[in-house]
C-alpha cells in the first residue's frame, strides 16, 4: 500500500487568486519535506469562470490529479463552488468555505437563481465550516487578505508544522503586507481550529 | 506574465510547472535561440524563457508559422533552438515542419507541441502525436516536470546526433502541473556558425528524393536507439496484466495500479519495437492507457498482431484522470462517491469588467447585428446577453468566412454581420483575409478589436505593442496604415466605450457598398491598472427598472429583484469603464471618471 498521500482541492472563481492559495500550500508542503504536486488549468476558464487548482502532498505522488470523492479538504473560497465540488469531497473530508456569494454570469443576467447555498451546505451531509474571511480582512483594514485567512483555517486541517507554513506564506505573499497577513493567517486559523 | 521567481529550496529541487521545467532545460542545455506564438497550454514556455534565463534570445513571433522558420534559421548557422506552440499552432506551422524534417538540423531542434486534451482553452483535442508521425520526426513524451527539463537536452542530443528535429509533445495537465524538479547549471554550447549545404537545405525533387530516403533510414536508427535508451523502460509487477502507457496516463496508471507491470514509453516516434515485443512477451494480457487517439494501440495491435485492450475501455474523448483509468482497468470497481454531483447554475467565463470588448458586442447586438468571430477573449461575444458572434473555425477565419457568406449570398448578409478579429489573431493571420477581399471584390465590414495585447493567453506583447516579449521598445505595426495599403480606403478608428460613435461607426460601415475595416481601439485591462477607485453609483429614486444597464452582460452589476434596480459590485467595477452610465437613460448612474 502506497504511503499516504493528502488531497487538498482548492476553488473559486476566476480572478479570487486561487492559484496564488495553491501556490502557498505547495511551498508549505514542499518546506516540510513531502513530494508535492499541483495541477490547474489556464487560458479561457480563467475569465471569471470556474476554476479549481488540485494540490497533493505525500512520500510520493503519482497523479497530479485528485479523485472524485478522495479529497481531504475542499477549500472554497466561494459558497456556490464549495457544493460544485462538493463531490470531490472523501468520506473523511471537510469543507473550509469563504462567506462569499459571487453571482454567475447566468444569475447576473436573469438566466438562473443563485440558489440557496446555506441551506444547501447544511443539508448535504458533509462537514463544513464556514469562514467569514471578508468581516476579518475588513477588520484588518485590508481586502486582499482574505485567502491568507482561508490559508490559515487550512492549516488548522492539516498536519503541516508551523514553521513550514510561516516560510511559505513570508516566501509567496508580498513583503510589504507580510504583518496583515500573519494577522489574517493567525485568525483564519483560530476561526477553524 | 508569472508574477515571481522560481522557487529554490535548500535541497536545489524547484517546483515548476511543466512548461517551466521546458524553459528550464532549455537553458540548462545550452539554447542559444527560442521564437515563439502565445497559444494555451503552451504560452508560459517562452514567458518563463523570457523572465528567468536572458542568456537566451526569446522573441514572440507573429504567429507558428514565423516561428518555426527562425528557430530553422538559426539551427542552420548551428544554434541550438526551441519553438512552443499549442496543437493547433502546429497546424499553421505544419507547412516548415514537414519540409524540416528533410533537411534535419545543424544545430539541435527542439519543437514543442502542448496538446490540449479535454479542449479547456482550444476549439479542437487533437492529437499531435499522429502529426510527429505523419512529418516522420522523432518525438519524446514527459510524463512530470522533471522529465520535461531533461527531455529537452535529451531531444536536442538526439536531434543533432540523428539529424532531425525533435518533437517534445506535452498536455494540458504536464504543461499545467507542478512538481519537484532537480535542477542543474547551464551547459554552454557554441553556435557552430553558418556554411551554406545546398545538397542538405535546399529540397528540389533530386535533393528531396535523397532525403527522404536518409529520412526512412534515420527512423530506423532512431527505432533501434529507442530500444536501449532509458527513455523507456519496463517497470516489472505483479500480476498477468502488462500495461503499456506515456505521458501523463503513466502517472494514472502508477497511481491507480501501482503494482501492474508496466512499459513506460518516453519516445513514443518511432516506436521500439524490439522493447515493446519483449514486453508482449512476458504478460499474458496487454491494455494500452492512452489519451484520445488509439495512437499506441492501432500500431502495436497492426504491427506484432496481438489483441490488446484500449480504447473500447478507455476514452477517446477529453483528458484521463485516475479515476477513468481504474474503471478502465478494473471494470468491477466500486467507485461511488460519498457526496453526489449537484444541479447548480453553471459559472461559463465572461468578459471582465471594463473590457473593451464589451462596448462593441453590445452595439452590434444592440443593432440587432452579430459576428464571424474568430480566436481570443472576444469569442466570449457569443455569450448571452450580446450573442453577437456566430462562427469561430481557427486562427484569422473570421475574415475569410464573412468572404464566403458574401459570396453565396450577396449583400444582405453584409449589412447584418462583420468580422470580429483581435489585433494578434489579425496580424498572425488575418492580413492575407483582408487582402484577399480587397482582390476579390468582397464588400463587408472587418471589426479589427485593437485591445493593445494577446489577453486570452495571459496578455503577451505582439508586434502591435511597441514592445518585445522582454519588454523593451520594439517598432510598432500601424494597423491603420496597414489596411490602407492592402487596399482599403474606408479605414475608421474607434473607441468602443463611446457607444455612441462606436454605434454610428457600425450602422453606417455595415451599409457602405464597399470594403470597410473599424479598429477597435482600447487597451485590456490587463494592461495597466488605474491608480484612482472609482464606482458607478445608483440614484434608487431615479432607477426606473428598465434593465438596460443588464444589457451590458456586465459581471460588476446584478439585478436586485426585491428592489428592482441594479447593484453595483465595488470590488469589480473597473475605474475606467462607463459603459453602464452611458446605457442608463435616466441618470440614475453615474461616476466619476476623473481627468481622462
Amino acid at each position: 500500500m502506497a504511503a499516504r498521500v493528502t488531497n487538498v482541492l482548492i476553488c473559486g472563481t476566476g480572478g479570487q487568486g486561487i492559484l496564488t492559495a495553491s501556490e502557498v500550500l505547495s511551498s508549505a508542503a514542499q518546506a516540510a519535506g513531502f513530494d508535492v504536486k499541483k495541477s490547474e488549468v489556464h487560458g479561457m476558464a480563467q475569465r471569471g469562470g470556474s476554476v479549481t487548482s488540485h494540490v497533493r502532498y505525500g512520500e510520493k505522488v503519482y497523479s497530479p490529479l485528485i479523485e472524485r470523492g478522495a479529497a481531504d479538504i475542499v477549500l472554497a473560497m466561494e459558497k456556490l463552488e464549495a457544493l460544485r465540488w462538493l463531490h470531490f469531497l472523501g468520506p473523511e473530508g471537510r469543507m473550509l468555505v469563504c462567506d462569499l456569494e459571487i453571482n454567475p454570469l447566468t444569475v447576473n443576467i436573469g438566466r438562473a437563481e443563485y440558489p440557496d447555498t446555506d441551506a444547501m451546505l447544511e443539508d448535504c451531509g458533509a462537514p463544513y465550516s464556514l469562514i467569514p474571511a471578508f468581516d476579518v480582512a475588513e477588520e484588518l483594514g485590508n481586502m486582499k487578505v482574505v485567502n491568507t485567512v482561508m490559508l490559515g483555517a487550512l492549516a488548522s486541517r492539516l498536519e503541516l508544522p508551523a514553521e513550514a507554513w510561516t516560510a511559505a506564506v513570508e516566501e509567496r505573499l508580498p513583503a510589504r503586507a507580510l504583518e496583515v497577513n500573519r494577522k489574517a493567517f493567525e485568525e483564519g486559523r483560530r476561526l477553524a481550529g | 506574465m508569472m508574477s515571481r521567481k522560481l522557487n529554490e529550496t535548500d535541497s536545489g529541487a524547484l517546483f515548476l510547472s511543466g512548461n517551466e521545467a521546458v524553459a528550464r532545460g532549455a537553458w540548462e542545455s545550452g539554447v542559444h535561440f527560442a521564437a515563439a506564438y502565445p497559444g494555451t497550454p503552451s504560452t508560459e514556455i517562452l514567458e518563463a524563457i523570457g523572465e528567468e534565463y536572458p542568456e537566451i534570445d526569446a522573441q514572440w513571433a507573429p504567429n507558428e508559422k514565423v516561428g518555426m522558420e527562425t528557430i530553422a534559421g538559426a539551427s542552420f548557422a548551428g544554434a541550438r533552438v526551441l519553438t512552443a506552440m499549442k496543437h493547433v499552432g502546429l497546424n499553421v506551422a505544419a507547412d516548415p515542419l514537414f519540409t524540416l524534417s528533410y533537411i534535419g538540423s545543424t544545430g539541435g531542434i527542439v519543437i514543442v507541441s502542448a496538446d490540449d486534451p479535454g479542449m479547456h482553452s482550444s476549439q479542437n483535442e487533437q492529437d499531435n502525436r499522429l502529426m510527429a508521425r505523419a512529418s516522420k520526426v522523432a518525438m519524446l513524451e514527459p510524463s512530470d516536470s522533471q522529465e520535461a527539463k531533461d527531455m529537452v537536452g535529451e531531444a536536442l542530443r538526439i536531434s543533432e546526433e540523428f539529424d532531425t528535429p525533435v518533437m517534445l509533445r506535452l498536455t494540458t495537465r504536464i504543461s499545467h502541473s507542478k512538481s519537484l524538479v532537480q535542477a542543474g547549471p547551464r551547459r554552454e554550447v557554441e553556435v557552430k556558425g553558418y556554411r551554406p549545404d545546398i545538397a542538405k537545405r535546399v529540397p528540389i525533387p533530386a535533393n528531396a528524393r535523397k532525403m527522404h530516403s536518409r529520412v526512412e533510414r534515420r527512423l530506423l536508427a532512431l527505432e533501434e536507439y529507442g530500444a536501449e535508451s532509458p527513455l523507456n523502460r519496463i517497470e516489472e509487477g505483479e500480476g498477468s496484466l502488462g500495461i503499456i502507457t506515456s505521458g501523463i496516463s503513466y502517472q494514472y496508471v502508477k497511481e491507480t495500479f501501482p503494482e501492474a507491470s508496466v512499459l513506460k514509453l518516453g519516445m513514443t516516434n518511432p516506436l521500439p519495437w524490439k522493447l515493446i515485443e519483449k514486453f508482449v512477451g512476458m504478460v499474458d494480457r496487454v491494455m494500452v492507457v492512452e489519451e484520445n487517439e488509439p495512437y499506441l494501440e492501432e500500431r502495436i495491435r497492426a504491427r506484432l498482431l496481438v489483441d490488446v485492450t484500449g480504447k473500447d475501455r478507455v476514452p477517446i474523448e477529453g483528458e484521463l484522470n485516475p479515476e477513468l483509468v481504474r474503471e478502465a482497468l478494473d471494470p468491477e470497481a466500486d467507485t461511488s462517491l460519498t457526496y453526489g454531483e449537484l444541479e447548480l447554475p453553471a459559472r461559463p467565463p465572461a468578459l471582465c469588467p471594463g473590457c473593451p470588448h464589451r462596448g462593441a458586442f453590445y452595439c452590434l447586438s444592440k443593432l440587432k447585428g452579430s459576428s464571424t468571430g474568430d480566436i481570443g477573449c472576444y469569442t466570449l461575444g457569443l455569450m448571452p446577453p450580446h450573442g453577437a458572434l456566430e462562427t469561430t473555425v481557427c486562427m484569422g477565419a473570421a475574415i475569410g468566412v464573412l468572404s464566403g457568406i458574401e459570396k453565396a449570398t450577396g449583400r444582405e448578409e453584409m449589412e447584418r454581420l462583420v468580422a470580429a478579429i483581435g489585433e494578434s489573431t489579425f496580424v498572425h493571420s488575418g492580413i492575407t483575409g483582408l487582402i484577399d477581399m480587397v482582390y476579390n471584390g468582397n464588400t463587408g465590414t472587418v471589426m479589427i478589436m485593437d485591445n493593445s495585447v494577446t489577453a486570452m493567453t495571459g496578455g503577451q506583447e505582439n508586434p502591435t505593442t511597441g514592445k518585445s516579449l522582454r519588454g523593451d521598445p520594439a517598432p510598432r505595426l500601424d494597423l491603420k496604415e496597414l489596411c490602407r495599403a492592402c487596399g482599403v480606403k474606408n479605414v475608421r478608428v474607434v473607441d468602443p466605450h463611446d457607444l455612441e460613435e462606436m454605434e454610428k461607426v457600425l450602422r453606417e460601415e455595415r451599409a457602405r457598398e464597399e470594403l470597410s475595416v473599424i479598429i477597435t481601439r482600447r487597451p485590456c485591462i490587463m494592461t495597466y491598472r488605474p491608480r484612482r477607485r472609482a464606482v458607478a453609483e445608483l440614484d434608487p429614486g431615479t432607477c426606473v427598472s428598465c434593465r438596460m444597464c443588464m444589457n451590458l452582460g456586465c459581471p460588476a452589476i446584478s439585478w436586485d429583484g426585491e428592489e428592482g434596480h441594479p447593484r453595483i459590485n465595488s470590488m469589480l467595477c473597473w475605474p475606467n469603464c462607463n459603459l453602464c452610465v452611458q446605457v442608463c437613460p435616466t441618470g440614475a448612474l453615474s461616476k466619476d471618471m476623473g481627468e481622462s
